[in-house]
């Protein structure tokens, strides 16, 4: 039984959370259930229709490059990419061919590290659904989301298994939604996975003559899944000595299959050109210094610095804040806390374990500490007022002091349980049950 | 420059989804060819001093705000207007059968 | 005279002055239509409502004039076909940038006038709605693919009418039907809501009887639109305000009537004697000879411009023409006409990754298109203004396109290097023919941006070369 290693790199397309479209004023809104009410003639594809660049979805591409390690083309430009679909309007897609935004970049996983070969921009294209009309099978086309500004990541076959790929797709996630640039809301096609799969002989060189594209997957667990799957069904294949057919591929997550889709063959011919109608774009050092100010310390930074800081664990973290701008306001607040004495990975506890509630932005700082204390700062107590209620209630608690002399030791919770109710102050616990030893034994 | 046949010109008729007939296919054959010599002297010229123009105007830069324009906008009514098959405010097409 | 024969200036003036009412000129124009444009076939559809109107418009500068406008600029309230079946009946729901300028200055579009289908054409005759016929001879072209609206001015069947070039689609059927045909700069009109053919090509421009006329409407037609981000920011002048100003001191250089392509021994003729004719205002003319290679003080063979516009236009012209689907609208692929067809299967073969000799042709071609914009250059350094023969023929006769794959470019060889270059260009009336009516025009071509100088050239010349 040969061993084979499995070699996988990945697409994933995500929308960018822009006002308006990519190359429109229509509003972006991924939420919107009435079908063609945000279109124009631009990405309606109607004759006359002309594109002009949206600025932000630029800037927001280039930070995500950064973000990635990316360098930066401080030239680039958009192309046309022509294919016949219902949802394409115009019959081609404008993205970037061959001088994409961001290029080489890397982000780290537990597995080791991924080349990020390329941040690109583009426009989305319309939805199809399918649906009936006067008894015949038809598709619907809604052109809502067609031109919402997408931003295509593509990595080298760095991935080995379908639990880094997992990682991958979550680490991107969560520095896009750092950024605050995407929801990357999977369910509503915010952020869309591709695998491509294939499997290497253990000792070879090079890589695989074939791959196999596995597409549309809308879930983390699916990705996991139809990877595995796909791992398994290409092995079969290699063992019996055959290649497996280089195609396209969906997953069935009611059956934990993947199956071949009706493809178009290997290299499709996109005709690209730049297109005619977009000025090209030079970034100038004033303008990619600007972009460069958007860009937050790196959230891994952020993890690592909490937790020598403020012992915060990383995956803590990770709960309480999702964007840079919250991760700034926790850090005024535990600076502040810090600044106090007191300890700021107990009150990211208590938050977690909801003990504590807070309105992130709108909550004072100050009443934040007040709640805080109340909840963990340990009284003082003058100790001969403890002993007096301790009397008091071991007197109370007649048959409990019997049963503890007689060898249920475990009494005492009861008995210190007594004693915080007589108390009704945030006593050290310990303290309390040290005290009614000493006392129990003079009695 | 490769000379042009029938199934080259069916291979671009496919690509640019435009149905022809067998004798159209002849004729935009002999077509091409005739236009093919014409645009030969392409590549008797030196270009070894330039690059190729995209944009004559030297414009770069041409951006706009990210906001959002409500009178460019139609209403459902308008962007299904010149259309026969609607159904429901969607564009109807024959069913595709590839999945999504 | 009838009110529909006065130019524009002539037009807004008496009204002014109240010695004429905007009924009388919508009751002329229309009758003149009624008259001729069965056997023209100019409009392919007419605004009735025009007059009504107009009344509205009598205090803007244009006063409800009317305009005739090529049927590839959207208009709200006509159809919009680009002569083509595939676009049979349809309505646009928004109204071109430069049609909704003209309205807002007080212009009224009188109807869509015809043109090739696609404006794939230097004739008129590839119409999917018939030719259009030349009204100064009906048995000839009009020249295309503007060639409606040229012959819509040249009748009479309008005060003024807009166009949009190419490479020659405003200037050869200017020539072809002896009317002035503007062509701005690339970039100088809006584009937004005219149906697309070659994207880093097209410019939209007047078509009128006198190039004072021109001058007035380049005032309400140019100017950035921020809805087509190829338009330039420079400041729109007054285009009339200079504009008798003259030749004199000017440098001009001639270009192309050496070429054994242009048979017509009296093409250069009428050309020489415009030469005199600004040697006599006081230019200095030379005679710039035509070179194979990007050279100093030569210009560039219009050779190569054929085949860089073949290549170039075909593809963003198949490009463009990928949108009609009939889904959103109009009818579906099977309605292109032939010579569509042929632009689209060509185009795309360009692009194309069968043919790879090196590089894709596309680019190469934009290489060579370079060449032609340094050869410009280096000549509008040295000289103000650069003329020649607009078209190397007159109007050639009804049915002489069919079965010339090349028919378009062939006829448009000498205006294509300048609109590859994206330069402006202006053709007015040159020669008579007065057995046959028909007539030659000069192309007179500036720097870009330089559309006040070509005006100025333009009207001193037409001051002298009175011809119609």
């Amino acid at each position: 039984m040969k061993n084979y290693n499995p070699i996988i790199g990945m697409e994933v397309h995500v929308q960018l959370k822009t006002k308006s479209g990519m190359f429109c004023g229509c509003k972006n809104d991924p939420d919107e259930k009435i079908p063609n009410i945000n279109t124009c003639p631009v990405c309606l594809g109607l004759p006359g229709g002309l594109p002009v660049a949206n600025k932000k979805a630029i800037e927001w591409t280039i930070l995500l490059g950064l973000a990635l390690g990316c360098k930066i083309n401080r030239f680039s430009k958009f192309d046309r990419k022509h294919y016949f679909y219902p949802d394409l309007a115009k019959g081609y897609q404008i993205s970037q061919y061959d001088i994409p935004f961001c290029y080489e970049g890397k982000i780290e996983t537990s597995y080791g590290p991924i080349r990020i070969t390329r941040v690109h921009l583009e426009e989305d294209t319309g939805k199809l659904i399918h649906g009936t009309v006067d008894g015949k099978k038809v598709s619907l086309v809604d052109f809502n989301r067609s031109g919402t500004p997408l931003v295509e990541i593509v990595t080298e076959p760095d991935i080995f298994s379908s639990a880094q790929a997992k990682e991958y797709t979550k680490k991107l996630r969560q520095i896009i939604r750092y950024l605050d640039i995407g929801n990357c809301d999977m369910e509503k096609g915010g952020m869309r996975l591709e695998a491509n799969i294939s499997l290497q002989k253990e000792g070879e060189k090079t890589l695989p003559n074939y791959k196999v594209e596995l597409k549309n997957i809308n879930s983390f667990r699916f990705l996991e899944k139809g990877i595995e799957y796909e791992i398994k069904r290409q092995k079969d294949i290699l063992d019996k000595g055959e290649t497996p057919t280089q195609e396209t591929r969906g997953y069935n997550a009611e059956k934990n299959i993947t199956y071949s889709q009706r493809s178009k063959e290997s290299a499709a011919d996109y005709r690209y050109f730049p297109d005619p109608d977009l000025p090209p774009i030079r970034i100038n050092d004033e303008w990619m210094n600007n972009i460069k100010e958007n860009l937050p310390e790196s959230i891994d930074l952020i993890f690592k610095k909490w937790e020598k800081d403020y012992q915060i664990k990383k995956e803590f973290s990770e709960l309480i804040f999702e964007t840079n701008k919250e991760r700034l306001w926790f850090d005024e607040l535990f600076k502040l806390i810090k600044s106090e004495g007191l300890v700021a990975s107990a009150l990211v506890n208590l938050i977690i374990h909801k003990k504590l509630s807070i309105n992130l932005f709108k909550d004072d700082y100050k009443v934040i500490i007040e709640k805080f204390k109340k909840l963990t700062t340990i009284d003082e107590i003058d100790d001969k007022m403890l002993i007096e209620i301790i009397k008091k209630v071991l007197i109370a608690n007649n048959k409990a002091v019997l049963d503890y002399k007689s060898g249920k030791t475990q009494v005492i919770n009861f008995l210190a349980g007594q004693v915080m109710k007589e108390i009704k102050k945030k006593v050290d616990f310990s303290i309390i049950v040290k005290d009614i030893n000493k006392c129990i034994q003079n009695i | 420059m490769a000379k042009i046949d029938k199934k080259i010109v069916e291979h671009i008729a496919n690509l640019a989804h435009i149905p022809l007939k067998d004798k159209e296919k002849e004729d935009l054959a002999t077509g091409f060819n005739k236009t093919l010599e014409v645009i030969d002297n392409l590549f008797s010229i030196d270009v070894l001093s330039v690059g190729p123009t995209y944009q004559v105007t030297g414009l770069e830069n041409v951006l706009r705000n990210d906001e959002v324009n409500e009178k460019t906008t139609f209403s459902q009514e308008n962007a299904l207007k010149n259309t026969k098959r609607k159904h429901n405010g969607y564009f109807v097409v024959d069913q595709i059968l590839e999945d999504d | 005279m009838k009110t529909n024969e006065l130019t524009l200036k002539k037009a807004i003036n008496l009204l002014e002055k109240k010695e004429i009412s905007i009924d009388e000129v919508y009751n002329d124009t229309f009758a003149a239509i009624e008259a001729k444009n069965k056997e023209l076939n100019i409009y392919l559809s007419i605004e009735k409502q025009a007059l009504k109107k107009a009344k509205k418009q009598e205090d803007k500068p244009l006063r409800g004039l009317p305009i005739a406008v090529k049927d590839n600029f959207l208009t709200q309230d006509l159809p919009t076909t680009a002569s083509s079946r595939v676009l049979d009946g349809f309505i646009p729901s928004y109204e071109s940038t430069v049609t909704k300028k003209l309205s807002e200055a007080g212009g009224v579009t009188v109807g869509k006038t015809n043109m090739d289908a696609w404006a794939h054409g230097s004739s008129t005759e590839t119409s999917d709605y018939g030719p259009t016929k030349n009204p100064r001879n009906p048995k000839y072209l009009p020249g295309g693919s503007s060639g409606g609206s040229a012959a819509a001015v040249a009748a009479d069947l309008t005060i003024v009418a807009i166009g949009t070039e190419t490479a020659g689609s405003i200037r050869q059927p200017a020539s072809w039907c002896g009317v002035v045909g503007l062509k701005p700069t690339y970039g100088r009109v809006s584009r937004y809501g005219i149906v697309a053919m070659g994207s880093s090509l097209d410019s939209p421009g007047p078509l009128t009887k006198t190039v004072e006329d021109s001058a007035i409407m380049l005032n309400f037609m140019a100017g950035k639109d921020d809805l087509d981000g190829t338009t330039s920011q420079l400041p729109v002048l007054d285009y009339t305000k200079n504009l008798k100003k003259g030749v004199d001191g000017l440098k001009i250089g001639v270009c192309y009537i050496d070429h054994p392509q242009i048979k017509n021994k009296e093409v250069a003729e009428s050309t020489k004697k415009a030469i005199k004719t600004f040697q006599s205002l006081g230019a200095r003319v030379d005679m710039i000879p035509t070179s194979h290679n990007l050279e100093k003080d030569k210009v560039l063979s219009h050779e190569y411009a054929i085949s860089v516009y073949t290549v170039v236009q075909r593809a963003e012209v198949a490009s463009n023409l990928s949108r009609y689907d009939g889904i959103r609208y109009g009818a579906d692929r099977n309605d292109f006409g032939k010579e569509a067809k042929n632009r689209i299967l060509l185009g795309i073969f360009g692009l194309s990754n069968i043919i790879k000799k090196d590089e894709l042709v596309y680019e190469h071609a934009q290489k060579v298109r370079s060449l032609y914009i340094d050869n410009f250059k280096q000549l509008f350094r040295d000289y103000d203004l650069l003329i020649s023969p607009t078209s190397p023929s007159y109007a050639l006769a009804l049915g002489a396109t069919s079965n010339d794959p090349m028919f378009g470019e062939l006829q448009d060889m000498l205006v294509e290097p300048s609109s590859l270059a994206g330069i402006c260009g202006i053709s007015v009336p040159m020669a008579k023919d007065e057995k046959t009516n028909l007539y030659l025009g000069l192309n007179i071509m500036g720097d870009y941006w330089q559309e006040e100088k070509i005006l100025q050239a333009a009207w001193a010349y037409e001051q002298v070369n009175k011809i119609i």
